[in-house]
C-alpha cells in the first residue's frame, strides 16, 4: 500500500513507517536540523511560520488586515483560541470599551483586586525570546527564586525524551538567576518597568510581578542600568 | 414485493419511527420499505448540504415537512474557513419551492442565505411556520421583514448567531396587524435598536409567545413594559442591564420579573451589574437554563445567583466563575447536565482570573447527572482528567480546551495522554470530545482503541507522526466528523485509510502536512468523496510534494460542486485532469 505512494525526493525525509513497530523511528521528520528523536517538531514549537503550509501564519495576517481576528493575542495564530466570532467580537468590544476607561479603571479594579491577588497571586505569563508561544507559571506553587527558575528550565529548556522542551539543544542547567548563562530573567512589574529578577525579597516580588520573560543576556545590559535608577526611585 | 404487509399498514408503524437514523436503516432493508419510508418522512436532515443534491431530496421526499441542512466546515466558526466557500442555501430553497410547497419548516445551520431566498421561502411556502438560521450570513433586515410580514403562520423566526446585514429596526413592523401566531422569536444577534412601540404591539398580539431573545440594544429601563405584556414567557433574553435605573424603575422590574411564573430559561444579561443580580432571584428556584455567558459579572457576587438556581440543567458562564464558583454550583446544582465555561479576556494572555481544572473536578464530583462539557482553561493535569473520569463515567461530549497550545501537565510536565487515555476509557458512551495540550500519538492509540461510540473528535496542536491519524481512522467505529489543525502528519495515514473516509460525513485538515500529491491520489481511490483543496495563497506550480495550506474531506453522491470559489480546487477524478475549478454563474 505505501509503495504506491510516488513521493518527490524532496519527502525522503517523510518518514512512511507506519508497517514499522510503534515509538520514535515512526515520527515523521519534518526537515529541520538539530530536531531528533519523536520530537522532531520542535521546530514547528518555535514558530507558526516554520510550517510547510503557511496558510495558517498568512491566514492570520490577512485575517487581521479584514479586521476580523482577535486582538492582541500574544501567539497570533487564526482561529485559536477555537471561539465563535460572535463571542470574539464581544470580548474584543469590551476591552475596547475598557481601554477607553483604562484610567479610570484601573484605579478602581486595582484596590479591591489587589486585595485579591496578594490571596492568590495566581498564573503569571512567561514569554522567552526566539519562542512564540508564551507559557503561564503559577507563582502561588513556589516558594523561591531557585525554585522558580527551576521551574521555568524545565519548561523552556529540558531536553529528555519523555518530557517536552520547547527548544532541545540546551540540555545543561541554565542558572537563570547567577547572570552567568546565555538567558537571564526578567519581569514586568506593576508600574511598567522591565527588572531583572532576584534584587528584591520573594515576598515583595510576588505581589509586583506582572509578567516575566527569559531575555538573551545580550538584550539585558541595558536592563541593568535601567534596575540600579528604579531601584533608586524606589528608595526615595 | 411483501404481501403480508400492506402499504398502510407499514405506513402506519414507520410513523412512529422518529429517529432519522432509525428511518435510514428501515429504507435499507428492501424496496417496499425504502418506498415506504420515504413516503412517510416528514423531517428531513441532511449533515452536509454538498453531500446529495437538492433536487434528489426533493424528489424522495413528497411528505417532507422540515428540512434541516448543513453547510460549511464547523472549524468555519473559527474563522478557518475563508469567505465565500461555499455552502449556498439557494439551490435548496429553489428546489423545495418547486417542488414541495407544503414545507413548513426550514432550520439552516452555517449556511448563506440571501435576502431572495428569504422572499422565496414567503412566496413559496404558505404553511410557512419555522425558520431558524445558525450560524448563517448573507442576508439583511429586508430578507427578515419579507419572511415577518408575508409568513402568515409563522410560528418560530430565530436568527442564532447570524451575521446580518442590519439596515435597521423596522423589519419588527412588520408583522400582520392582527394577533400572530408566533411562539418564538430571536433577534439577539442584531445590532440595531428597534422601536420600543413596534415589540410593545408586537408582544401585546402574540398571545403564544414562549421565547423571546431581545438583542443588545434593547435596554434595561424598557424590559419591564415588555415583560409586563408578556408574562407567560418560558424562555427570555434580555437586552443589555446595565442601565442605570433609579428605585422606583428597580422595583416595578423586579415584580415584572416575579411575575413571569412559567420562565424555564434565562439569557441575554449582557455587562450584568452586581446590582441587579437581587432582581434575578424570583427566578433562580424555577430555572432550567441560565446563560451569563455575556455577564461581566464577577465573584463573589454570582453565588448569590447559582446558590438559588437549585433546578438549573444547563449553564453557561464565563471563567470569571473562577474555580470558587463551580464549587457552589457543584454543592446547589444537582440537577446539572451541561456545563459551558468560556474565556473572559480578548487579550487571552491577560486573565486575572482563578479558573483552574479544579473548577471541573468539583463540578465532575458533585453533579451526578453532569454529560456534557465545554471548559476553557489555561492549563490542565492529568490527575484531574482521571479524576474528573472517574466521577463522571457519563460524559457524552466532553470538551476540553486548554488554550495554551502544546501545554503539558503543569505538574508533572508529562503529556496529557493519560488523562484523555481516562476519558476515553471510562466514558463508554461519549460522542464528542475535544482535545488539546500536550499530545502524542498514545493519546491517540486509545482513543482509537477505546472510543467506540465518538462521533465528532476536534484536535489542535497534537500528536507526533502520521500514526496518530492512522489510530483514529482505524480503531473510532463510529466516527463521522473528524477536524484536524495544526498536526504533523497528513499523507501515509490518510490514504491507508481511505476506504473510512467513506463512512464519514466530513474530515477537515488544515496546517497539516498533506500533499498536493496525496490529495489526487486519494481522490482517485474513492470516486465518492470530494476532496477540496482550499488555498487562499496557491503557489505558481503545485508538484505533487507541495503541501496544501487546507483540505476539507466529505462523502457525496452528488459529484464534484460546481459553485467552489477561486480558492477552492475539487480534485478530478480522472488522473490526466489533475484538478479542476467548475464552476457556474
Amino acid at each position: 500500500m505505501i509503495s504506491e505512494l510516488e513521493m518527490g525526493k524532496a519527502e525522503s525525509e517523510l518518514e512512511l513507517g507506519l508497517g514499522l513497530s510503534l515509538g520514535g523511528g515512526t515520527a515523521a521528520k519534518i526537515g529541520k536540523p538539530g530536531g531528533g528523536g519523536a520530537w522532531g517538531e520542535r521546530g514547528r514549537l518555535l514558530t507558526a511560520k516554520d510550517f510547510p503550509s503557511v496558510g495558517s501564519k498568512r491566514a492570520a495576517d490577512s485575517a487581521s488586515h479584514a479586521g476580523a481576528s482577535p486582538p492582541r493575542s500574544s501567539s497570533q495564530v487564526v482561529g485559536w483560541p477555537p471561539i465563535g466570532s460572535h463571542r470574539m467580537n464581544s470580548l474584543a468590544a469590551k476591552s475596547a470599551r475598557e481601554e477607553e476607561e483604562a484610567g479610570k479603571k484601573k484605579v478602581k479594579d486595582d484596590e479591591p483586586k489587589d486585595v485579591n491577588k496578594k490571596v492568590q497571586v495566581g498564573f503569571i505569563k512567561v514569554n522567552m525570546d526566539g519562542v512564540a508561544i508564551g507559557r503561564k507559571v503559577d507563582l502561588n506553587a513556589h516558594s523561591s527564586y531557585e525554585n522558580l527558575a527551576q521551574t521555568l528550565e524545565d519548561m523552556f529548556f529540558r531536553g529528555n525524551p519523555g518530557t517536552i522542551g520547547l527548544t532541545g539543544q540546551f540540555t545543561k542547567p541554565l542558572r537563570l538567576l547567577d547572570g552567568s548563562s546565555e538567558f537571564v530573567l526578567t519581569y514586568e512589574d506593576k508600574e511598567g518597568d522591565w527588572m531583572l529578577v532576584g534584587d528584591v525579597p520573594w515576598r515583595m516580588f510576588i505581589t509586583s510581578v506582572k509578567r516575566l520573560r527569559v531575555m538573551k543576556t545580550s538584550e539585558a545590559n541595558g536592563l541593568a542600568a535601567r534596575h540600579q535608577e528604579s531601584n533608586e526611585r524606589q528608595r526615595k | 414485493m411483501d404481501r403480508r404487509f400492506p402499504f398502510k399498514v407499514l405506513e402506519h408503524i414507520f410513523s412512529f419511527v422518529d429517529s432519522n437514523e432509525d428511518r435510514n436503516s428501515v429504507s435499507l432493508v428492501c424496496k417496499s420499505w425504502f418506498e415506504t419510508e420515504r413516503r412517510t418522512r416528514k423531517r428531513v436532515f441532511v449533515g452536509n448540504c454538498y453531500a446529495v443534491s437538492p433536487l434528489k431530496v426533493a424528489r424522495r421526499f413528497p411528505k417532507m415537512r422540515s428540512l434541516t441542512l448543513k453547510g460549511k466546515p464547523h472549524f468555519a466558526d473559527y474563522n478557518l474557513v475563508p469567505d465565500g466557500w461555499g455552502g449556498y442555501a439557494w439551490p435548496w430553497i429553489e428546489a423545495m419551492a418547486a417542488r414541495r410547497p407544503f414545507l413548513e419548516e426550514i432550520r439552516l445551520k452555517r449556511m448563506v442565505v440571501t435576502d431572495e431566498c428569504l422572499e422565496k421561502i414567503a412566496a413559496s411556502f404558505r404553511d410557512f411556520k419555522t425558520l431558524v438560521l445558525t450560524s448563517c450570513e448573507g442576508f439583511s433586515t429586508d430578507g427578515i421583514a419579507a419572511i415577518a410580514s408575508t409568513c402568515r403562520k409563522l410560528r418560530d423566526l430565530e436568527l442564532r448567531e447570524c451575521i446580518v446585514d442590519d439596515l435597521g429596526g423596522d423589519w419588527l413592523s412588520y408583522f400582520p396587524e392582527t394577533s400572530t401566531s408566533l411562539v418564538s422569536l430571536d433577534f439577539s444577534c442584531l445590532d440595531s435598536e428597534v422601536k420600543l412601540s413596534d415589540l410593545e404591539r408586537l408582544l401585546s398580539r402574540s398571545p403564544n409567545l414562549k421565547s423571546l431573545k431581545l438583542n443588545r440594544s434593547v435596554t434595561l429601563d424598557v424590559l419591564e413594559s415588555l415583560l409586563r405584556r408578556a408574562p407567560q414567557l418560558v424562555e427570555l433574553g434580555t437586552g443589555s442591564f446595565s442601565d442605570e435605573l433609579d428605585p422606583e424603575e428597580i422595583a416595578k422590574l423586579t415584580k415584572a420579573l416575579s411575575e413571569l411564573k412559567q420562565l424555564k430559561s434565562l439569557s441575554g444579561l449582557w455587562d450584568l451589574l452586581p446590582e441587579y443580580i437581587p432582581l434575578l432571584y424570583s427566578l433562580c428556584p424555577r430555572l432550567t437554563s441560565l446563560n451569563l455567558s455575556y455577564a461581566t459579572v464577577q465573584m463573589p457576587d454570582l453565588i448569590d445567583l447559582l446558590s438559588r438556581c437549585s433546578k438549573l440543567q444547563k449553564l453557561w458562564v464565563m471563567d470569571l466563575i473562577e474555580d470558587k464558583g463551580l464549587k457552589t454550583v457543584a454543592l446547589c446544582c444537582k440537577e446539572l447536565r451541561e456545563l459551558r465555561v468560556f474565556p473572559s479576556g480578548a487579550d487571552l494572555d491577560e486573565t486575572d482570573v482563578t479558573l483552574t481544572e479544579q473548577g471541573l473536578v468539583s463540578v465532575s464530583e458533585g453533579c451526578p447527572k453532569l454529560e456534557s462539557v465545554l471548559y476553557f482553561c489555561v492549563q490542565f493535569t492529568n490527575a484531574a482528567l482521571v479524576s474528573i473520569a472517574k466521577n463522571r463515567p457519563n460524559f457524552r461530549c466532553f470538551r476540553l480546551c486548554v488554550m495554551e497550545p502544546f501545554a503539558p501537565d503543569y505538574r508533572t510536565q508529562q503529556p496529557l495522554d493519560e488523562g484523555f487515555k481516562a476519558i476515553v476509557e471510562r466514558c463508554k458512551d461519549l460522542r464528542r470530545l475535544s482535545v488539546s495540550g500536550l499530545l502524542t500519538d498514545k493519546a491517540f492509540e486509545y482513543i482509537g482503541v477505546h472510543a467506540k461510540k465518538l462521533r465528532m473528535l476536534s484536535i489542535a496542536f497534537a500528536g507526533d507522526s502520521d500514526l496518530m491519524l492512522h489510530h483514529l481512522l482505524s480503531g473510532c467505529q463510529s466516527l463521522k466528523k473528524l477536524e484536524i489543525r495544526d498536526c504533523p502528519f497528513g499523507d501515509t495515514a490518510l490514504l491507508e485509510n481511505a476506504a473510512k473516509l467513506e463512512t464519514m460525513r466530513s474530515l477537515w485538515m488544515s496546517s497539516c502536512f498533506v500533499s498536493f500529491g496525496a490529495c489526487k491520489q486519494l481522490s482517485q481511490k474513492m470516486p465518492r468523496l470530494n476532496v477540496e483543496v482550499i488555498d487562499e495563497h496557491p503557489p505558481k506550480t503545485r508538484p505533487d510534494s507541495s503541501p496544501v495550506e487546507r483540505i476539507y474531506i466529505y462523502r457525496t453522491v452528488a459529484g464534484p460542486r460546481l459553485d467552489t470559489p477561486e480558492f477552492v480546487w475539487t480534485i478530478h477524478k480522472s488522473p490526466e485532469v489533475g484538478v479542476s475549478r467548475l464552476s457556474i454563474r
